[in-house]
C-alpha cells in the first residue's frame, strides 16, 4: 500500500516537473519570438535585397511561402504549434529543415564549448584553490594577475595574437579551420589533426572563464578556510591535505558549481566571436548569419534548442549541489 | 653539316616545335586551386539566389549563352554564334554541340527557353524584368533558341551572362516549385566544375566536370572554396598560401596595398568591368533640406573624392563623375564638375537660407552606415568631418543589414551610401536608380532617393530602345548632364576591388566578369 502510494507520489512529481518543463518552454518560445521579431527588418527583403534589385511580385511571393503575410498572433500560433510537435520548421535563406542546420553545426560547437568549458573549470578551479591557500604569498599574486589579465582581454583580440604568435611568426597550428580540407588521412590522423586546430580557439575560448573560476574559487577558499569547521578539523589534528580535499575544497567548490551552471549556456554566446575569428564551422556563426538575414525559423530554433540545453545543465547542476554538498539533499527534502 | 646531321637537327626542331607549343600555352592538366567564398552562399543555384558570393561560386557551375569581355562586347559562353534581326526584334542563338549537365543528360534548346521564361521570370528579379520584355521564346531544333521581342530593346545581348541568365536543367525542375527542389542541394548546371561537397560553415568543394563540352577544359582538378569569415583571418590565408586566390571584397581595402608587393602574388584590377561598382553617398530627395537641388550641390562641393580615395579606399578607386561609370558603354566625362570647395559649397547653402545657427551649425542629417564592412564606417566619418566644415552636422547611425534594408527601402532614412553594379548597359544597371517607375516602397536598389524628372524618364526610355549607338550615345549624354546638374545621390567613387593571385595559376582573369568566370581555362603552371 505504501509502496504504491510513493510510486504514485513519484509518478505525480514526473508529471508535474514535465508539465512544468513544456510550461517553461512555450513562455521561452513566446519570449524569443517576440524578441526576434521586435528587431527591425524583412527576411524578404534582405533576400532580395542581396539580389541587387527587387521586384513586388517577388517580394510577394517570398513573404507567402515564409508565412510572413499572416497576421502576428497567427505566426505566434503556428510557431507555438511547431515547438509543441519539435517541428522547428524551414530555414528562409538556406531552405533547408531547421533541425538539419543545428544537427549540422551543433557537434563542432559542443566539441569546442565543452573542451573549452572542461578546460577552464579544471584549471581555473586549481589555480584558484591554490592561490586561495597560499593567500598573500608571491604565488598568489601571481595568479591573481594573471586571471585578472584574462579576464580583462577581449576573446577575439586573444584569437588574433593568438594566431599571429602560433601560426604566422612560429608556424606550429593551423590559423583557422575545423579540420584539413581536402587532406587524405587515418581516422587517427583525424583526431590529432581536429585536436591541433581546436588548440587555439579553445584557448581563447577557455582563458575569460579560466579567470573567472580562478578568481571565484580563490576567494571561495580563502572565505572557507576561515570557518569554524575548519579550526576543529585542525584542532582534531586532521592531516592537511585531508582538511583541504574533504573540507575545503568541497564546500568552496559549491559557488564555482551555481556561476558554472549558470555560464555554460553563455559559451555559446563567446563560441559566436570565436567561431568567426577561427572559421569553425559552429552553432555561433550560424547563429549570427541568421540574425543578419532575419533567418526567424533558424534563429527561433537555435533558441529553443540552448534554451532546453540551459534546464537540462540547471537539473546537471542541483544534482551536482547535492552530490557535493548531502545537506541540500536533507533540506529540500 | 652532313645530310644525318641536317636530318637530326630537323627532327629535333619538328620535336621541339610541337614541345615549344605547349610549353608555350602551358595549359597543363591538373592542379588544385584553393580560394575564399564570403559570405557564405545560402544556396548554389544562381537562378535563385544572386549575391555575390553565389555568383562566383555557382560561374562555374552554372552557364549562360554568353560572356561579356573587358570592353563588353558579347563573346560565346554556351552559344557559338547568334544573329540579330534589322528590326531588332528577333535574336536567334546557335548553341554548341555536346553540351551536358552534370548529371550526364544533354543540354538542348528547350533547356534555355524553360529556364529563360519558367523559372528565371518567377525567381530572379533582373533577370524577370529582361524577360518581360520576350513576346515568346522558341527552340526550333535542339542547338537553337529564338526570343522575340515586344519592341527592340538595345541591351538584350547583355542581358545573357552567368548571373543574369544561369540555365538549368528542364528535366529536374519542370513541374516543381523550383525554390523548394530537393535537387538543389546538388547544383547541377552545365559549367567546367561540378559540385562534389559543401560543408556548410566549413568549405564547398568542386571537382572536374568531364563531359565539359569546350576541348581540354577544364584543365583544373578542382577548387575549393574556404568560408573564412573574418576579414583578417581571410588576409593571412593569402599571405601564407593557404589560399591562392581572392577577389571582390575578400581582402578589405587596407590590406590590400601590402598584397601588391608580394612577390608570389599577381594583383590586377581588371575583371569587374562588367559590374563597374559606382558608390554614391544617397539623400533622401523627399526630406528638407535634401529636396532643394542647391543643397545637394553643395554636398557634391563638400566631398574631396581624390582625399577620399586615398585615405578610405588606398587608391583602389577612380573619381566618379556622374551616373553611368567610365567603364560602362555611353559614359560621357564632359559633364558639369563639382570641385572640392568649401566656400562653393557654403555659398549655396546661404543662397538657399540655410544659415549656421549661433553654435555655427546649419543643420543636422542622420547617416545610415551601411553595414557591409569596416571601410564603411570609416567612409561614414570622413562624410562626418568633410561637412562639419560647412556647419553640417552628420550623426552616424549604426544598423546591421536586415535594419539598413528595411529603412533604405522604405525611405526611412536621411543619408546613406549606396553601391550599385552597372551590368554593362545605363540601360541594365543605370536607369534603375533615376527613373520615376522605380520609385517603389519597399523594394532595395530601386529609386530609393525618390528623384523624378519627367525629362529624365524620357531620355532613358527612348536610349533603351534605339538600335542606333550614335543616337543612344547622345541620348545618355544628355541624361548625364541632367543627372549631374539635380544630383539625386551625390557620386562619389568607381571602385577597383582586386583580384590578387598566386602567379603559378594563369588565365585567371579572362573576361570583363572576372572571378564570375566559369574558369575552365585557368590552369596552374
Amino acid at each position: 500500500m505504501t509502496g504504491t502510494r510513493s510510486a504514485a507520489r513519484i509518478a505525480l512529481l514526473i508529471v508535474t516537473w514535465a508539465m512544468r518543463l513544456v510550461a517553461v518552454i512555450l513562455v521561452i518560445a513566446t519570449f524569443n519570438f517576440v524578441l526576434v521579431r521586435a528587431a527591425p527588418g524583412d527576411p524578404a527583403m534582405v533576400m532580395a535585397g542581396q539580389s541587387g534589385g527587387a521586384d513586388p511580385k517577388i517580394l510577394d511571393d517570398l513573404r507567402k511561402e515564409y508565412g510572413l503575410d499572416k497576421p502576428y498572433l497567427v505566426q505566434l500560433a503556428t510557431h507555438l504549434g511547431r515547438v509543441l510537435t519539435l517541428d522547428l520548421g524551414y530555414s528562409y535563406r538556406q531552405r533547408r529543415p531547421v533541425l538539419d542546420l543545428i544537427l549540422e553545426r551543433l557537434p563542432a560547437t559542443l566539441l569546442l564549448t565543452l573542451t573549452a568549458f572542461c578546460l577552464a573549470l579544471l584549471i581555473g578551479t586549481t589555480l584558484g584553490a591554490l592561490a586561495g591557500l597560499a593567500a598573500g604569498s608571491i604565488v598568489d599574486t601571481l595568479f591573481t594577475v594573471l586571471s585578472l589579465l584574462l579576464y580583462a582581454t577581449p576573446v577575439f583580440w586573444l584569437g588574433l595574437m593568438l594566431v599571429l604568435v602560433f601560426s604566422v611568426t612560429l608556424g606550429w597550428l593551423p590559423p583557422f579551420g575545423y579540420e584539413t580540407i581536402n587532406a587524405k588521412m587515418t581516422a587517427i590522423e583525424r583526431v590529432f589533426d581536429i585536436a591541433k586546430h581546436m588548440i587555439m580557439p579553445v584557448m581563447s575560448l577557455a582563458a575569460i572563464y579560466l579567470a573567472i573560476y580562478a578568481r571565484l574559487m580563490r576567494s571561495s577558499i580563502i572565505e572557507v578556510s576561515h570557518q569554524d569547521f575548519i579550526k576543529t578539523a585542525r584542532a582534531k589534528g586532521l592531516a592537511p591535505a585531508r582538511i583541504v580535499v574533504g573540507h575545503m575544497l568541497r564546500n568552496a567548490l559549491v559557488p564555482v558549481v551555481t556561476v558554472a551552471g549558470m555560464q555554460a549556456g553563455a559559451l555559446v554566446g563567446g563560441a559566436v566571436v570565436i567561431e568567426t575569428v577561427f572559421a569553425w564551422p559552429g552553432l555561433g556563426r550560424l547563429t549570427f548569419e541568421a540574425v543578419l538575414q532575419r533567418d526567424y525559423p533558424v534563429l527561433l530554433g537555435i533558441f529553443l534548442i540552448l534554451s532546453i540545453i540551459v534546464i537540462a545543465l540547471n537539473l546537471v547542476t542541483d544534482l551536482i549541489y547535492r552530490l557535493i554538498d548531502p545537506r541540500m539533499t536533507t533540506e529540500a527534502a | 653539316m652532313n645530310r644525318r646531321e641536317f636530318t637530326a637537327a630537323m627532327l629535333a626542331a619538328g620535336a621541339a616545335i610541337p614541345l615549344g607549343i605547349t610549353r608555350a600555352a602551358g595549359q597543363t592538366k591538373g592542379g588544385t586551386l584553393n580560394t575564399i567564398i564570403q559570405p557564405e552562399p545560402p544556396v548554389l543555384v544562381t537562378a535563385f539566389n544572386q549575391q555575390q558570393p553565389t555568383l562566383t561560386l555557382g560561374g562555374k557551375i552554372y552557364e549562360s549563352l554568353l560572356k561579356y569581355g573587358a570592353d563588353l562586347k558579347p563573346m560565346p559562353g554556351m552559344a557559338q554564334s547568334w544573329e540579330i534581326s534589322p528590326d531588332g526584334l528577333t535574336y536567334t542563338f546557335k548553341l554548341f554541340p555536346g553540351i551536358t549537365f552534370h548529371d550526364g543528360k544533354p543540354m538542348t534548346s528547350e533547356d534555355v527557353v524553360f529556364s529563360c521564361m519558367k523559372v528565371l521570370t518567377e525567381t530572379h528579379p533582373r533577370a524577370r524584368q529582361n524577360f518581360a520584355r520576350v513576346a515568346s521564346a522558341e527552340a526550333p531544333d535542339p542547338l537553337t533558341v529564338v526570343f522575340k521581342l515586344k519592341q527592340p530593346f538595345a541591351p538584350f545581348l547583355g542581358c545573357f551572362d552567368c548571373t543574369s541568365a544561369p540555365i538549368v536543367p528542364k528535366h529536374i525542375y519542370e513541374g516543381t516549385e523550383f525554390r523548394k527542389n530537393p535537387m538543389n542541394d546538388k547544383a547541377i548546371g552545365t559549367g567546367p566544375f561540378k559540385l562534389k561537397e559543401w560543408v556548410r560553415g566549413s568549405h564547398v568543394h568542386l571537382v572536374r566536370h568531364d563531359g565539359y563540352y569546350r576541348k581540354d577544359e577544364p584543365y583544373l582538378d578542382e577548387i575549393i572554396y574556404r568560408i573564412i569569415p573574418d576579414g583578417a583571418s581571410r588576409a593571412l590565408a593569402l599571405e601564407n598560401g593557404t589560399v591562392q586566390l581572392v577577389q571582390w571584397s575578400d581582402v578589405e581595402f587596407f590590406d590590400v596595398q601590402r598584397f601588391k608587393s608580394q612577390k608570389n602574388l599577381e594583383f590586377t584590377t581588371k575583371g569587374y568591368e562588367y559590374f563597374a561598382p559606382h558608390q554614391w553617398l544617397e539623400m533622401n530627395n523627399r526630406v528638407a533640406p535634401m529636396n532643394d537641388k542647391r543643397f545637394r550641390q553643395a554636398i557634391m562641393h563638400l566631398i574631396d573624392r581624390d582625399a577620399m580615395n586615398k585615405r578610405i579606399y588606398f587608391g583602389n578607386a577612380k573619381v566618379a563623375t556622374g551616373p553611368i561609370s567610365s567603364k560602362t558603354r555611353f559614359y560621357d566625362g564632359k559633364v558639369k564638375r563639382y570641385e572640392f570647395s568649401i566656400e562653393k559649397a557654403t555659398a549655396l547653402l546661404d543662397e538657399m537660407g540655410l544659415k549656421p545657427g549661433a553654435n555655427g551649425k546649419r543643420t543636422e542629417l542622420k547617416y545610415l552606415v551601411p553595414p557591409y564592412g569596416e571601410v564603411y564606417q570609416r567612409a561614414g566619418e570622413f562624410f562626418r568631418q568633410s561637412f562639419s566644415k560647412a556647419g553640417i552636422d552628420l550623426v552616424l547611425v549604426g544598423t546591421d543589414m536586415a535594419g539598413w534594408a528595411e529603412k533604405v527601402g522604405n525611405w526611412d532614412y536621411e543619408m546613406t551610401q549606396n553601391l550599385l553594379y552597372q551590368l554593362g548597359d545605363p540601360a541594365l544597371g543605370v536607369a534603375r536608380t533615376y527613373i520615376s517607375s522605380n520609385i517603389k516602397k519597399g523594394i532595395l536598389f530601386s529609386n530609393t532617393q525618390g528623384y523624378s524628372n519627367p525629362e529624365v524618364d524620357r531620355l532613358f526610355e527612348e536610349a533603351a530602345l534605339a538600335l542606333d549607338e550614335a543616337k543612344r550615345q547622345e541620348l545618355y549624354s544628355k541624361v548625364q548632364q541632367i543627372l549631374v546638374e539635380d544630383v539625386p545621390v551625390a557620386w562619389t567613387l568607381e571602385l577597383e576591388y582586386p583580384i590578387i593571385y598566386d602567379k603559378a595559376f594563369k588565365n585567371i582573369v579572362t573576361s570583363g566578369i572576372g572571378s564570375h568566370e566559369t574558369f575552365g581555362s585557368v590552369y596552374k603552371s
